[in-house]
């Protein structure tokens, strides 16, 4: 603990709020069978993680942590239009949103 | 460039020169063998096959159809023959052998001094030894394979490339047997000819019998060649050196059989491999069915040159031999025995092939026999005149079987010398036969009289004699048997199966293939064959002349050969003249008999199988039809059971051990070990299915879950770790 430098208070907002951003993700993904929500809270889940990467880089005095968060944001985009490409051919496939409906995937 | 003007001109010289008592060569001490760079071109004798046999490939990636193949073959080949001629009468019958050192091949040392350095180079020893065999290999190579550019016409194109390649190599491997100055390198001629022999008994390669001989040749030869290793490791072990030259004069030097018992042991070892190439007992078995091969395979290896490389390894150890009298006496027995066995064979089979081959067998223990008692000469000469007259033999029976579309029954044939266009075929398988059965003042009745001499003269070998000499009627009989029943007799022929020669697949006959049902026309043989039959009958005839010099007490030319070689001269063998049984010189006891014997044969045959032909069958029903009688014609007409013996021994045994071992790795290894391991992931894997139910949120949970129970962890072990900080 005595190498890390003493947060901020605003840096502390920042990584309670993302704390708070990551488990209304993880708990919207685990209680919701819509896959569209699923997929909007994995969306959460993946932001809350940038802004600690911005929070972590401020409290470090490394920029670092922002420009990953460029990138983050455009692997983001990227993979939003996939993953609503897919969430609408599954859709198409049973006329359903509900994850439960490709339950027999596991085999 | 003929075989036979170059036998009457080295005959003539050897008459012509001074000739010195062989006991004085024999006593005479050993002449170091001396580096000769000036005759390094004796290497294209090697080069020469070789470069025919990268011909014919490249003539079968070119897909050639005509007979270029054979052209390049026996081109290389009478080149390689023209070469040991030049060698020949440059050097004369008797001069001092020389090394010619090629390149380097096998040369490092550890420290120097005996036992810390080895030396095997690719370099030629030749003295007379060396050039007696190469004279006849080549020779009869040149010939057999310009008979074989017409016999094998049938296979035009890669076939024939193939074939011709096969030859090839056999001859470079042959050359390398005979002219390497180390045992290494003669190893590897030794394997090289196996490996020939091999794809040449399998040239038929679609034909399951020509497949199962080849391999029994191929592995019957590996048990022999172990022997040879082993040798060749026990000699470097004891002697320092491969090296013939410096053997030699160790060996001299050396003495009597001081040493542990892995020294009295190599020449047992040599034996074995010799007894392997050579198709002695109990090694004999594969020579009969590597009559499988093309006829002129069976001539120019199987009967002329390769397997008296057994022959030649003996004779050029001949002085490690002599410290050893039990091997000499080994070899001798073994010799003598496999000659009456095979005889006894030979008598009962109906292929004439077959025949000859065991007559080859049969010949090659005379020649064993003959170094077992201490006459090279004899074994040599006899190995001389044979390779003429079994390659002789061999060529009308292919010939025949050519002709008479793969006919080799000699039930089947009757009166082909009537034949038009066989008359050479015949006439010619006559002088063979005369040759083969030794009658009075043929070339096989000089050298056979030689070893039976020999074996005569020493009272050890005395029982032998008279079994070579009842061996000898037997050869007389059955070699007749043949010419009887084939070539004398009415005009009655059953054409074989084949539409034209051994041919499995056959494309030129097919005018044959027409007619083959209705009207059958023998084939007689063109300008190639009956002209090399012609030579090699002329060669056979003028094989006698040294055996006629020798009977005369005067000096000759193979005898001159023979005692001129280091090899023997360092062994000092001598030719015992002691007086034997009936108080008559061994040389007339032999004579008498010996005629006596061949003649008998003869007549034996002429009235069996010729003039009452169904006498033969009558004998052999009321041998058959006799309860004490019964095994004799069984047993000889199945080979004395040696195939079925041999699967007995080996073959069961090995097969019931591989199934056991088979079920051991079924069972154990792959079910217990292998699939047994395998199934643990397998069995574990079950266990946890059930957590994969294909609920997204599920898997989320446990990932989840596991996820806070390891920060959680973290968290506990930190939190302590700083509380006790």
């Amino acid at each position: 603990m005595s190498e890390l430098a003493q947060p901020s208070a605003g840096i502390v907002v920042a990584l309670v709020l993302s704390a708070v951003l990551f488990t209304t993700g993880l708990v919207g993904f685990l209680v919701r069978r819509n896959m569209i929500l699923m997929f909007l809270c994995t969306e959460l889940m993946l932001q809350a993680a940038a802004l600690a990467f911005i929070a972590f880089g401020k409290m470090r005095g490394d920029t670092g942590g922002q420009v990953f968060v460029i990138f983050i944001l455009t692997v983001a985009a990227a993979e939003a239009a996939l993953a609503l490409g897919l969430v609408v051919l599954l859709y198409r496939r049973r006329e359903t949103l509900s994850a439960e409906a490709w339950q027999e995937l596991h085999e | 460039m003929t075989l036979p003007s170059l036998m009457l001109a080295s005959v003539l010289a050897a008459a012509s020169g001074d000739a010195a008592g062989h006991g004085s060569l024999a006593d005479a001490p050993i002449v170091a063998a001396t580096a000769a760079p000036e005759l390094a071109w004796v290497g294209w004798v090697l080069a020469l096959p070789a470069l025919s046999a990268v011909a014919c490939v490249l003539l079968a990636m070119l897909r050639v159809r005509n007979k270029l193949p054979a052209a390049a073959t026996v081109l290389a080949l009478g080149g390689a023959f023209a070469l040991i001629l030049k060698l020949y009468l440059s050097r004369g019958p008797n001069a001092a052998p020389v090394i010619v050192h090629l390149w380097d091949w096998m040369n490092f040392g550890w420290g120097g001094g005996d036992w810390k350095s080895f030396q095997a180079d690719v370099s030629l020893y030749i003295d007379s030894l060396t050039l007696l065999w190469m004279l006849f290999v080549t020779g009869l190579g040149t010939l057999i394979a310009l008979f074989a550019s017409e016999y094998m016409e049938s296979e035009r194109g890669p076939g024939y490339a193939r074939f011709f390649f096969g030859v090839s190599i056999f001859l470079l491997a042959m050359a390398c047997l005979v002219m390497a100055d180390n045992l290494v390198l003669l190893y590897l001629g030794w394997e090289g000819v196996g490996l020939a022999s091999y794809l040449l008994i399998g040239f038929y390669y679609r034909k399951p019998s020509a497949v199962a001989a080849a391999k029994k040749a191929f592995i019957m030869n590996r048990v022999g060649d172990l022997g040879l290793a082993v040798g060749i490791w026990l000699i470097w072990v004891n002697y320092g050196t491969v090296e013939y030259g410096e053997l030699f004069q160790k060996l001299a030097v050396g003495g009597s059989d001081q040493g542990g018992w892995d020294r009295s042991l190599i020449p047992f070892c040599l034996m074995l491999g010799a007894f392997g190439k050579s198709a002695q007992l109990p090694l004999f078995t594969w020579l009969p069915d590597a009559m499988e091969g093309p006829t002129p395979v069976s001539a120019l290896i199987h009967a002329a040159t390769m397997v008296t490389a057994g022959v030649y390894l003996i004779a050029r150890m001949q002085p490690l031999f002599m410290l050893h009298p039990d091997a000499m006496t080994t070899v001798a027995w073994v010799g003598g025995i496999t000659a009456l066995v095979s005889a006894t064979i030979g008598m009962a089979q109906y292929d004439i092939k077959r025949v000859f081959a065991y007559s080859t067998v049969s010949q090659l223990g005379y020649m064993f026999m003959g170094l077992g008692v201490g006459t090279a000469f004899g074994a040599a000469y006899h190995v001389f005149t044979h390779a003429f007259f079994k390659a002789l033999l061999f060529l009308t029976a292919g010939a025949v079987m050519h002709g008479f579309a793969g006919q080799l029954d000699l039930r089947r044939l009757s009166g082909v010398r009537k034949v038009p266009g066989f008359g050479i075929v015949s006439w010619t398988m006559l002088v063979g036969c005369l040759w083969l059965a030794a009658f009075p003042y043929s070339a096989g009745f000089f050298s056979k009289d030689l070893i039976l001499v020999q074996a005569m003269s020493k009272p050890q070998f005395q029982i032998l004699g008279w079994l070579s000499l009842a061996t000898a009627a037997l050869t007389a009989y059955y070699t007749f048997r043949v010419w009887f029943r084939v070539c004398a007799g009415p005009v009655s022929y059953v054409p074989g199966e084949e539409a034209h020669g051994d041919h499995g697949h056959d494309d030129h006959g097919s005018q044959h293939h027409d007619d083959h049902g209705h009207a059958f026309h023998p084939h007689p043989p063109r300008l190639a064959m009956n002209g090399v039959l012609l030579l090699i009958c002329l060669g056979a005839i003028l094989a006698g002349i040294p055996g006629i010099q020798a009977l005369r007490g005067q000096h000759n030319w193979v005898q001159e050969m023979v005692y001129a070689s280091t090899a023997v001269r360092a062994a000092g063998v001598d030719h015992v003249t002691t007086p034997v049984a009936f108080g008559m010189d061994p040389h007339k006891v032999v004579s008498v008999f010996g005629i006596a014997a061949s003649l008998g044969g003869i007549a034996i045959a002429l009235w069996l199988h010729l003039l009452d032909r169904r006498m033969a069958d009558r004998i052999r029903t009321a041998l058959l039809s006799n309860g004490l009688t019964r095994w004799l014609p069984v047993a000889m007409e199945n080979k004395w059971y040696f195939d079925e013996i041999y699967h007995a021994l080996f073959r069961l045994p090995l097969w019931v051990a591989s199934h056991l071992l088979h079920f051991f790795d079924r069972h154990f290894i792959d079910g217990v070990l292998v699939n047994g391991v395998g199934r643990v992931p397998t069995v574990l894997g079950r266990l946890f299915q059930p957590l994969y139910n294909g609920a997204l949120q599920g898997y989320a949970t446990t990932m989840a879950g596991g996820v806070i129970l390891v920060l959680a962890w973290v968290a506990w072990r930190w939190l302590g770790a700083g509380g006790a900080a």
